[in-house]
C-alpha cells in the first residue's frame, strides 16, 4: 500500500510539468497584452511609447525563449511571478482567495453528497417507485438548469423575498453567506451523484454474488449493508472525485454572481486585463487541485477494492 | 417407508407477459429422499435452473410460481412467510451456483463470506464465525485454510473458488444441497475433484443433493436417480443405471445417443457424433402431447 501510494504521488509531478509548459505556450500566443488593455479606452489608439515602456518593465519585450526560461526557473522555486496589475506576488494573491474557494467547493460537495447519494441509493432499491421517478426527474432538471439562473432564483427567493440570507458577498466568512452559493454550485454534482449512485447500485444488485448473498438467507437490509454498499462505493467515489476536482473551476460563474472572493473570479478578472502571471498561476493551482483530488480518489479506490493494488 | 425430504408437486411456473402468463414449467413433480443424490438433466432452457430457483425462493420478477407445491420436510415452501424462508435458505437448503468467478463478492475476504453463514444462522459473533470459517475451508480440503481465509476471490483459481462455495453451502450442515451446474465452468481435471468432494462430503453428512447438469457423465457418476427435463416438463425419471440402460423417452434416447462412445468407429476411422436436431423448440408451438415431434420437422427451420 505504501509503495502504491508513493507511486501515485510521484506520478503527479510529470503531469504538473507538462501542464505548466502548456499554460505558458497558450498564453504566449493569445492576442492582446496587459499594456494594451490598460490604455485601451475604445476611442483612441494606445500610445506606442507608453506600451513599449510597460512591456519593457514586465519583461514582455524579451524573446520568447528567454521569458520561457525565466518562467520555468521561477516555477521550480515555487515562484509564480508578480501580478502586472497589483505588483504583488501571484502566490499571495492566490493564497488570499484559496480559503474562500475551498470553503465553497467543500460546502457544495457536502451538500451534493449528503443528499445525492442517499437519494440515488433509495431510488435504486425501489426502481419505478414514486421516489425513484421523482429523483430522476429532479436529477435531469438539476443537470439542465443553468447555474446562474438557479442562483438568481435562489437569491430572489431567500434574500429579497424571505430575507433569510444575504444575497451576495463573503461577509465575515460566516455560514450564512456560504449557503446560497454552495447550494447553487452543488446542484449539478448532486444531480450527477444521484444518477450515478442509482446506476451503480442497480448494477451491483444484478451481480451474481448478490444472488449468492440471498441464497445464504440474509435479509434485504443485510444484503445491502454487507454486499451492495461497498461495491457501489467504487462508482460513487469516481463521480465525487471528478466533480470535486472540477468544482473550483466551475465556480467561476457562481463566484461572479455572488461576488464570492474565490480563485474563479480572480481568474476571470485577470484574463480580461491580460494579467498573464496571475492567469498562469491560477490555472496551475486549479490543475494541481484536480490532480490532488484524483490521486486521493485512486488511493481511496485501492483501499476499497483489493484488486487494484495488484496491478 | 420414510417421508421424502423434498416433494415437488405439480409445480407450475411462468413468466408474466402483460396480463397473460407464459408457462415455463408445466407441472413438474418429483421427490428427493433424505440423503439421496438426485440428478436433473436436460438442455439449456429446459427449466432445470428454474426448478432450483423456485425451491430456493429466489425467483425474480417477472418469474412467478402459479401453481403446485414445494414440500420440504412436509412444509410448503411456497406458503412460508419471508422470515421463515430466510431461516431455511442457506441453513437447511443451500445452493452452489454455476459461475464461481462471479458468485463471490470481489471486495470481501473469503473468510468473511463464509463466516456470514455462522453469524446469520447460528448467532455466532464475528470472531468465532471467522474461526469456524477456517475450519469449513479445511473441510473442503483447501490447503493453508488460515491464509486462504484472508484472501479475496480474485486471488484464487476457479476450482478453489468453487470449493469456497461448497464450504459456504455446507457450513450449516444443510439437509439439501442444490448444485446448479457446479462444474460446468471448471476445466476437466478440476471438475473431477470438485465432483468427488461434493459426493464425499454429502454422503458423509447425509446431505441430500439435487444435482443439475447437462452433462450425463457427471450425473451418472454422482446420482442415484435421474429426472430428464425437456421444454418445462419432466419427461422421464428412473434409477440412474436403469435410465442409461433402457431410456424410455425419445428425447432421453436422443440425449444418450449424442454421447461419444469409446471403441465405436465409423468407416473413416472417426466416430460421428449424433446431434439432437434443431435449436430449442419454441414453447408456444409445442402441444402438450407432442413435445418432441416439432424437432426435425417444422422446428428445423432456423
Amino acid at each position: 500500500m505504501l509503495r502504491f501510494t508513493l507511486r501515485r504521488i510521484l506520478q503527479v509531478i510529470p503531469t504538473v510539468v507538462v501542464v505548466a509548459l502548456l499554460i505558458f505556450v497558450i498564453f504566449s500566443v493569445v492576442p492582446g497584452t496587459f499594456a494594451a488593455s490598460l490604455f485601451a479606452d475604445g476611442k483612441h489608439a494606445a500610445d506606442p511609447q507608453m506600451m513599449a515602456r510597460l512591456n519593457e518593465e514586465f519583461g514582455l519585450s524579451k524573446p520568447l525563449a528567454e521569458r520561457f526560461w525565466t518562467y520555468v526557473t521561477d516555477l521550480a522555486q515555487f515562484d509564480l511571478g508578480t501580478s502586472f496589475r497589483t505588483r504583488q506576488p501571484v502566490i499571495d494573491l492566490i493564497g488570499d482567495r484559496m480559503g474562500a474557494s475551498l470553503q465553497l467547493a467543500i460546502a457544495a460537495m457536502l451538500f451534493a453528497l449528503v443528499i445525492g447519494v442517499p437519494l440515488g441509493f433509495l431510488a435504486a432499491l425501489r426502481p419505478g417507485s414514486v421516489l425513484d421517478t421523482a429523483t430522476m426527474i429532479g436529477a435531469v432538471s438539476g443537470l439542465s438548469m443553468p447555474q446562474f439562473w438557479l442562483g438568481l432564483l435562489l437569491m430572489y427567493l431567500f434574500a429579497l423575498q424571505l430575507n433569510w440570507l444575504p444575497s451576495f458577498g463573503y461577509g465575515d466568512g460566516s455560514l450564512q453567506n456560504l449557503i446560497l452559493p454552495a447550494i447553487t454550485l452543488g446542484v449539478t454534482p448532486l444531480a450527477l451523484l444521484a444518477r450515478t449512485t442509482r446506476a451503480g447500485v442497480l448494477d451491483v444488485l444484478n451481480a451474481d454474488f448478490i444472488r449468492t448473498a440471498h441464497s445464504k438467507g440474509m435479509s434485504k437490509m443485510k444484503v445491502v449493508r454487507w454486499h451492495v454498499a461497498r461495491n457501489a462505493l467504487v462508482l460513487i467515489v469516481t463521480t465525487v472525485g471528478l466533480q470535486f476536482g472540477s468544482l473550483i473551476g466551475q465556480a467561476v460563474v457562481i463566484e461572479k454572481l455572488f461576488a464570492w472572493p474565490g480563485i474563479g473570479s480572480l481568474l476571470v478578472d485577470s484574463v480580461a486585463i491580460r494579467d498573464i502571471p496571475v492567469v498562469q498561476g491560477t490555472i496551475l493551482v486549479i490543475v494541481l487541485w484536480f490532480l490532488i483530488i484524483n490521486t486521493a480518489v485512486d488511493l481511496i479506490y485501492a483501499a476499497i477494492d483489493p484488486r487494484i493494488k495488484q496491478e | 417407508m420414510t417421508a421424502p425430504l423434498l416433494d415437488i408437486r405439480d409445480l407450475i411456473l411462468g413468466v408474466a407477459l402483460g396480463r397473460s402468463v407464459r408457462p415455463l414449467l408445466k407441472g413438474i413433480s418429483f421427490q428427493i429422499m433424505p440423503g439421496e443424490a438426485y440428478g436433473l438433466v436436460g438442455e439449456s432452457g429446459s427449466g432445470k435452473s428454474l426448478t432450483s430457483l423456485a425451491v430456493m425462493g429466489l425467483l425474480k420478477k417477472p418469474l412467478a410460481v402459479s401453481g403446485g407445491e414445494i414440500l420440504f420436510k412436509g412444509k410448503n415452501l411456497l406458503a412460508l412467510p419471508q422470515r421463515e424462508m430466510r431461516n431455511l435458505r442457506g441453513n437447511r437448503i443451500a445452493m452452489i451456483f454455476q459461475e464461481p468467478m462471479t458468485a463471490l463478492n470481489p471486495l470481501s475476504t473469503i473468510g468473511r463470506q463464509i463466516a456470514e453463514m455462522f453469524v446469520l444462522h447460528q448467532g455466532k459473533g464475528w470472531d468465532e464465525a471467522g474461526k469456524l470459517a477456517v475450519e469449513a475451508l479445511a473441510n473442503v480440503r483447501v490447503p493453508n485454510p488460515d491464509r486462504r481465509a484472508r484472501n479475496y476471490p480474485h486471488q484464487m483459481s476457479g476450482g478453489l473458488r468453487q470449493r469456497v462455495m461448497i464450504a459456504m453451502a455446507l457450513a450449516c450442515n444443510p439437509d439439501l444441497l442444490i448444485a446448479d451446474e457446479p462444474t460446468t465452468a471448471l476445466d476437466v481435471t478440476v471438475q473431477a475433484e470438485v465432483l468427488r468432494l461434493i459426493k464425499e462430503l454429502c454422503s458423509e453428512r447425509g446431505t441430500a443433493v439435487l444435482f443439475i447438469s447437462h452433462d450425463l457423465g457427471v450425473i451418472a457418476s454422482t446420482c442415484q436417480r435421474v429426472g430428464v427435463m425437456y421444454a418445462g416438463c419432466l419427461v422421464e425419471e428412473n434409477e440412474t443405471q436403469a435410465l442409461f440402460a433402457d431410456p424410455k423417452h425419445e428425447y432421453t434416447r436422443g440425449l444418450l445417443g449424442a454421447l461419444p462412445r469409446l471403441g465405436s468407429r465409423s468407416l473413416h476411422g472417426r466416430q460421428r457424433l449424433v446431434d439432437i436436431d434443431s435449436i430449442i423448440a419454441d414453447r408456444s408451438k409445442l402441444t402438450e402431447t407432442r413435445f418432441i415431434a416439432p424437432r426435425g420437422t417444422e422446428g428445423r427451420q432456423p
